[in-house]
């Protein structure tokens, strides 16, 4: 069995509660750090760590700690990103709706490193029974002196409150969030300043996401060396992946980094398999935005060797062969899915979450849409195929914030590794309607993969 | 573009005004304009929707211009700037729940209500719309009606006509 830092308890009956989750040892890590530590030395445990960002990005998080400003006199802010809106991606919905209190102990925790004396969770606004819950945890923590001031006789003073979004899934990122957070609408700022310089009202502001916050319990805990002896390489520690699609267990897994792909989508102690008996296609490993991979090139590595789920691994190849590790969605697709169908269907998406901001992203992945549904309904021609490789070419790296590269990638990889599947779509315009053009020989059909696991 | 609708008066109630006093307690001093994505939530749970009259009231508490609040309210998905069915059925519409039949899902509630998406049932009960993912991917296919936005998971038809016909008999 793989080691659990975050979903140890989570089956234990009133985990949710606080009385539940201080007797199976929570908040162990607000007593340690606040009496024992300074905040330099927790963001030093945090570096130690190699903890790396769980929203997407996979930035360094001790990294992004030491370059929050410290000027005299003046506030600073930690934020939560919990705008968990990525398709694909639901684990930030799974660890606060069942142990909230591991969110708020990270929160405590972090916040006290960076000398935060008000610190903000911004949850999406649909998530509004997450919202209740985090609130009522947070009355209990307060109640508990774990909140408010002098918080356990430390001298520290903080007090937690939960923003609501108002559905924007730009607000994911995180100088759109704070704009949404100080009531605007959810344009992504220009960069630099960073938000480390000029954050939420102009101060000095840490933005992470969740799960990253969630980690730090176990990183103080047990100390940052013991958090990165679990991983490999720069691939430290357990990560969250939200498993959705044709799987046989579709759900939320804390993984130790480094774990055989093949292994997560077959074994019995994760997704078990293709659902329906069926075959893999193809899977989208990070989210919606990371590039689309086969199946073949999914579970192994272009020089033959197997795929593991890590930063490093999962985009070994660079986008010709590999993919990223993105925040963890990871979606499978059986063999009876139409990759142009679901190409437009998350060009769609882009589309409708572009904050029309940037010229290349509001009118490009409008452009894309549009060509994307005529090639799905029967309407497309041959040069299509290229033209929207063209338009994705002309949106990625030309705009404010990473949503023109998260719009462009997944229309750019279906079409370099499905071209055929898209050209069939021009040439059997009828066809193409109620038939899928099924797994293709780029996908080199796996019947059931062997599993092998060590003891 | 932001239409002006039915231009009725409308009273805040001193319950909510309760509200977006706790609320505004958030913010640090003159940043009470971070209210606003919180208060326009709490606004359209009283009132279903978000009318221009509504929103200047907010603008005048909140002592902030009223173009500020309609360009926020017309930016997020979530907030209604004309009326809908008392209850919403908001369903994911994106990949993950595409490949396991939400948008057969769609096509089924279409059916069922009688009305297309975005329009509201003669009876002003119910109304539909397809929205973008709702990070629930792994029970998909989900929908969830506010203003609470509870969730519903695992669907199929079976299961939106049991849900049509609960919320028909409250």
């Amino acid at each position: 069995m793989a080691r659990k830092l975050l979903l140890e308890h989570i089956n234990v009956p009133g985990i949710n509660t606080l009385d539940v989750y201080r007797q199976k040892g929570g908040y162990r890590a607000v007593e340690k750090a606040l009496k024992t530590l300074t905040p330099d030395e927790v963001v030093e445990e945090v570096k130690k760590s190699g903890l790396r960002g769980r929203g997407g990005a996979g930035f360094p998080t001790g990294m992004k700690w030491s370059f929050l400003a410290k000027p005299e006199g003046v506030a600073r802010y930690l934020v939560c990103n919990a705008d968990e809106s990525e398709p694909g991606t639901f684990k930030d919905r799974y660890l606060m709706t069942y142990i909230p209190h591991a969110l708020i102990e990270g929160m405590i925790v972090s916040s006290f490193a960076l000398g935060a004396n008000t610190s903000y969770i911004y949850v999406r606004g649909e998530m509004m029974p997450q919202i209740r819950i985090l609130e009522k945890a947070i009355a209990e923590a307060k109640n508990a002196g774990l909140l408010g001031k002098n918080i356990l006789g430390s001298g520290y003073d903080l007090e937690l409150y939960v923003q609501p979004g108002g559905g924007a899934y730009i607000c994911g990122e995180e100088t759109a969030l704070l704009e949404s957070l100080e009531g605007k609408r959810g344009n992504p700022r220009i960069k630099p300043p960073f938000p480390a310089i000029a954050g939420l009202y102009g101060c000095p502001t840490v933005v992470n996401n969740v799960e990253s916050i969630a980690a730090v319990v176990p990183i103080i805990n047990d100390g940052g060396d013991e958090y990165a002896k679990i991983g490999i390489g720069r691939s430290t520690g357990t990560k969250l992946i939200s498993a959705s699609g044709n799987l046989v267990k579709p759900g939320v897994y804390e993984i130790e980094l480094g774990l055989p792909v093949e292994e997560f989508i077959y074994s019995d102690e994760y997704c078990g398999g293709i659902a329906n008996g069926k075959r893999l296609k193809a899977t989208v490993a990070g989210g919606s935005s990371v590039p689309i991979l086969p199946a073949n090139l999914t579970l192994k590595l272009a020089n033959g060797e197997p795929r593991l789920m890590s930063y490093e691994s999962l985009s070994e190849g660079g986008f010709a062969t590999g993919t990223m590790l993105g925040s963890g969605g990871f979606i499978a697709f059986d063999e009876d899915q139409c990759i142009v169908r679901n190409t437009w269907n998350f060009s769609r998406f882009y589309h409708h979450e572009s904050c029309g901001q940037c010229s290349p992203c509001r009118e490009g992945t409008g452009w894309m849409e549009k060509v994307l549904h005529r090639l799905e309904y029967g309407h497309g021609k041959m040069s299509d195929i290229d033209l929207l490789v063209d338009v994705s070419k002309k949106i990625e790296g030309n705009t404010i914030c990473p949503l023109g590269d998260a719009a462009a990638w997944p229309v750019a990889s279906a079409i370099r590794h499905f071209r055929d599947e898209f050209e069939w779509h021009v040439k059997e315009p009828v066809k193409s309607l109620d038939t899928n053009y099924g797994l293709a020989n780029y996908a080199e059909p796996i019947a059931k993969a062997e599993v092998t696991t060590g003891d | 573009m932001l239409k002006v609708e039915q231009q009725q008066p409308v009273e805040f109630s001193s319950a909510l005004i309760a509200k977006f006093d706790e609320i505004v307690k958030r913010y640090p001093e003159g940043k009470q304009k971070s209210a606003l994505l919180p208060i326009l939530h709490e606004v359209q749970a009283e009132l279903g929707w978000l009318s221009n009259t509504a929103m200047d009231k907010v603008a005048d508490y909140l002592n902030i211009l009223p173009i500020e609040v309609y360009e926020v309210a017309s930016f997020y998905s979530m907030y209604f700037l004309k009326p809908q069915g008392k209850y919403m059925l908001e369903v994911c519409r994106t990949g993950p729940c595409c490949l396991v039949g939400a948008e057969k899902l769609m096509n089924h509630i279409e059916h069922r209500l009688g009305v297309k998406e975005g329009e509201v049932t003669g009876d002003g009960l119910f109304s539909w719309r397809g929205v973008e993912c709702l990070a629930a991917c792994g029970y998909a296919p989900v929908l969830q009606i506010g203003p609470e936005y509870t969730f519903y998971e695992n669907l199929n038809e079976q299961k939106v006509d049991e849900l049509i016909e609960d919320l028909r008999k409250r």
